[in-house]
């Protein structure tokens, strides 16, 4: 294992920011830790750098127990979340200024210098200040400043939280694309989970200082293994009295239940196929979501949400319609258990 | 981020390099610089019984002292409050020719030295000079009374208090304003109402600031005083006379009075700021 | 139409009272100064005793802004670039020669190296003499404008942030260069500004230095005491020449604290 935590605690007075922490992660992956704000994951991302000093545990780097070594000697680069750009230096000063402190020839600097402006591709933009740039821009030499001396380890602090909504996925599918060609070790920190599904090969799911799941995105949406890991990652919503849903029954210990848009499926009434399994409701409001339809829905007390393709026959507001549920995820406070339609299952099975 | 605002103290860990040196570079000049001296007024006093200490303090003409400076002190703040709420919003909501240089003039008292200060009003309101003339003919004196104080102590203290409303003033969005005018308010009501408890908080700390600086100023006071024991006496002066007589103790023990009034009377801004605030706030 | 007549009212109101309370006591000075002719005037600024109480003046306010420019650099890096126990505590601390009378700031230096400070027996073994002397001066002058550099500083390192200067601390730089390379470039304006402010107040000083200085004529004696000796003397013309040097100066301050004022509000943006 590459980067190590084990049992790592930090609290700031009252506010208990990781709760024996324990996680390690493979050489060259790009892990991204997910949580809502205050959930601790940006304490645990300035400890790896050394930016703050965990309480308890320790922190390993390839092999090195790192807890007393100062942050610069860490071989890490740190892409900071407002980018902490040097803003009277130019774009060129700011990707050497490492170099330059470790003394590294003229020669030498400029041409590593030259070689990451060409990686993040603003070639001409050399002079410029700071506050001359873009957003991403900015994202992308704050990117090739930590880059520059070679770290063994990358950090990033929210990396995608000051830039418009438009250029952001563009900029994430560059970041992933560019970290895998210089295939550095990476961390980065993000509350958005579109986001970290889209650029993670693992993500580590924090809530409270303390981790709720590691894994692969698909993984995680697959197979939560808490609550909050269920609610977090994907479109959810919870619904009571789950047992009188065609196929389901209540089971002991189990109050509630998380249901995703896509284990909701909407037919039109004289369309429907699996009667048995199948409800009838209403469709309460629709919204065009871009791409497709958002449908609210009302089936007896219970209310959901499902999507719909703009090629599929056309639906109206306050049409009673077939809805058909395939699985929930049933919970409690500690575990997640999911439950396939029986009736549907059954009825599958039937007509095969 | 939970570690952006509320915890903003806490982003400064101690990876910046340095922390041991400057403070204590700091810590060493502060003590030898401010520290220490300001220490010798206890060390002083330590020979001195706490009976002669308050015979000296509560001595009739010392208490006039105190008077004098309080009372010139006040009234002086409270027209620099006014007017310094007036220029702040003629500063800051009006155009007009010879504006910037009215607002680069307001900090003139903080530029020129306080003895020419002094020497100038002194000369500019005594009975032969340009204002004190129009005065005298009234009968009225200005220079060597308490007015003349006053006056003095107007002038010091200008800066404070537009220096601390203005930038509230600047900040002070005119949407504000024109919600209430929206609404149907008149201007005076839309002033008392909306603007004034806005700039209540910064007209406090100006209030507080300039008083200080008067009770404790000497040179542009001491010269349109005119020292007349019991009358325009100020008790800066009284502790300059106990010192030309070499009256160590007196001008020690009416000093560390000064310094414990200052203190209180800054202690007690913040505190009713704070009150201020928080109600602001809910 | 009524808001109008009551903005020029207000204008005309805060105008008048600009007018009688600072720029009539500026031409007071002025005028006293040149009434009695040219030759009058340059003769009191040329006059020896005047030359040496301006050069001490310009000593001892060189000393003292050095001497505070460190200070504040110090002071305002720490408080503002670290997390410590007692920042509060030290803040408060540096801010109190602000709210201490200029006499109090001269005693304390009497009670300290005067004949009956607990230094003074120190100082006679070595034959030094820094009450009733130019050293004296020098540190009434210092306490007085201490805080001055560091109070325009720390608000502003402080809405700085430290992000920069964490980047750069990550990256191996050592403390002298952050401070030079990133913090630098941030504050000067501001540094610039504060060691003005620090100026004016130190080439004015008067009660501090008043109280320390012993007014040995041609020796002790700084331009403002200069002026109070002639003033006393009831040599009106040369009382007012010698200020109007001052003014001169003063007016010079507020000319580039506007300059400077203006350039820091925008680098604030």
């Amino acid at each position: 294992m590459y980067v190590e935590l084990q049992n790592i605690n930090k609290r700031f007075g009252s506010f208990q920011a990781a709760d024996n922490v324990s996680f390690s992660i493979e050489k060259g992956k790009l892990i991204g830790l997910l949580g809502p704000s205050g959930s601790g994951k940006t304490t645990i991302l300035r400890m790896i750098a050394g930016l703050e000093t965990p309480d308890g545990g320790d922190i390993i780097i390839d092999g090195q127990r790192v807890n007393s070594l100062p942050a610069s000697s860490r071989g890490i680069g740190f892409v900071f979340q407002n980018y902490a750009l040097f803003r009277y230096m130019t774009v060129f000063d700011n990707i050497a200024f490492g170099l330059e402190v470790q003394k590294k020839d003229k020669a030498y600097i400029k041409q590593r210098v030259n070689e990451l402006i060409k990686l993040i591709g603003l070639e001409g933009l050399e002079k410029r200040r700071p506050h001359q740039l873009s957003g991403g821009q900015k994202q992308r030499v704050a990117f090739a400043r930590a880059l520059a001396p070679n770290p063994h380890l990358l950090l990033l602090d929210e990396p995608f939280a000051a830039i418009d909504a438009k250029i952001r996925k563009e900029l994430r599918t560059w970041l992933r694309e560019t970290i895998n060609k210089v295939g550095i070790t990476s961390i980065f920190v993000t509350h958005d989970q579109e986001e970290a599904v889209e650029v993670a090969d693992e993500i580590i799911i924090t809530n409270s200082g303390r981790i709720e799941q590691i894994g692969t995105p698909i993984d995680i949406y697959k197979n939560p293994a808490t609550p909050f890991a269920a609610k977090f990652i994907g479109e959810s919503i919870v619904i009571e009295n789950y047992g009188q849903l065609h196929g389901f029954e209540t089971s002991e210990g189990y109050l509630k239940a998380i249901i995703r848009p896509e284990f909701v499926r909407v037919t039109k009434k004289e369309q429907e196929i699996y009667p048995h399994a199948s409800e009838r409701g209403t469709v309460e409001a629709i919204f065009f979501r871009g791409n497709m339809l958002e449908l609210r829905l009302t089936v007896g007390g219970l209310k959901f949400i499902s999507y719909r393709s703009l090629e599929d026959d056309v639906i109206t507001v306050g049409e009673e319609v077939s809805i058909l549920i395939y699985r929930l995820y049933l919970y409690n406070d500690y575990q997640v258990r999911l439950v396939e339609n029986m009736a549907f299952k059954a009825n599958d099975a039937f007509t095969i | 981020m939970f570690h952006l605002k509320k915890n903003s103290g806490m982003r400064k860990n101690n990876v910046i390099p340095g922390f041991g040196l400057s403070m204590g570079i700091t810590i060493t000049m502060l003590s030898l610089i401010v520290l220490l001296p300001l220490f010798s007024v206890l060390l002083t006093l330590s020979g001195t019984t706490f009976n002669d200490f308050w015979r000296v303090v509560t001595d009739e003409q010392t208490v006039a002292t105190y008077k004098v400076s309080l009372s010139c002190a006040a009234i002086a703040t409270t027209v620099n409050v006014v007017f310094g709420i007036l220029l702040a919003w003629i500063l800051t909501r009006y155009q007009f020719p010879f504006r910037r240089i009215l607002d680069g003039l307001i900090e003139l008292p903080f530029a020129l030295p306080t003895a020419v200060a002094g020497i100038s009003l002194t000369t500019l309101y005594s009975g032969k000079g340009w204002i004190g003339g129009w005065f005298d003919k009234i009968g009225i004196k200005i220079s060597y009374t308490t007015v003349g104080i006053v006056i003095a102590m107007i002038f010091i203290g200008i800066p404070f208090v537009v220096r601390s409303i203005q930038p509230v003033l600047e900040k002070l969005d005119p949407q504000y304003e024109e919600a209430a005018l929206a609404l149907g308010a008149s201007r005076s009501r839309i002033f008392f109402k909306v603007v004034f408890p806005e700039i209540l908080p910064a007209a406090l700390t100006g209030f507080g600031l300039a008083f200080a600086r008067c009770i404790g100023e000497y040179g542009s006071v001491v010269f349109i005083a005119g020292n007349i024991p019991y009358k325009t006496q100020i008790t800066p002066l009284i502790i300059m006379n106990k010192l030309e007589q070499f009256n160590y103790a007196a001008a020690t023990s009416i000093a560390l009075v000064m310094v414990i009034f200052a203190f209180i009377l800054l202690f007690g801004i913040n505190l009713l700021q704070a009150r201020i605030n928080k109600i602001a706030r809910g | 139409m009524k808001e109008k007549i009551v903005k020029v009212i207000l204008i005309l109101l805060g105008g008048a009272f600009l007018i009688i309370m600072l720029v009539l006591p500026l031409a007071t000075v002025l005028v006293y100064a040149l009434r009695q002719g040219f030759e009058t005037f340059s003769k009191a600024i040329t006059d020896e005793y005047a030359v040496k109480a301006l050069h001490l003046t310009l000593l001892a306010t060189g000393i003292t802004v050095i001497v505070n420019t460190i200070f504040g650099v110090f002071a305002a890096w720490t408080i503002a670039k670290f997390r410590f126990r007692g920042k509060q505590a030290l803040t408060t601390l540096i801010d109190i020669p602000f709210s201490i009378s200029p006499i109090i700031a001269g005693l304390v230096f009497i009670l300290v190296f005067g004949r009956i400070g607990w230094a003074y027996p120190l100082l006679e073994a070595w034959d030094i003499k820094i009450v009733f002397a130019v050293p004296g001066i020098v540190l009434a002058t210092i306490f007085v404008t201490f805080p001055f550099v560091s109070r325009e500083l720390i608000p502003l390192m402080q809405a700085q942030g430290s992000d920069e200067e964490e980047a750069a601390a990550l990256m191996g730089a050592g403390g002298f260069r952050i401070f030079f390379k990133v913090t630098l470039p941030h504050i000067k304006w501001g540094l610039l500004y504060g060691v003005i402010l620090c100026t004016a107040r130190s080439l004015g000083e008067f009660g501090a230095v008043s109280v320390v200085s012993g007014h040995l004529r041609g020796k002790t004696n700084t331009l403002p005491l200069h002026v109070e000796i002639l003033f006393n003397e009831f040599k009106l013309t040369a009382a007012f020449s010698v200020s109007s040097i001052l003014v001169l100066i003063a007016v010079i301050i507020l000319i580039l604290r506007n300059i400077v004022e203006y350039r820091v509000k925008r680098e604030e943006r």
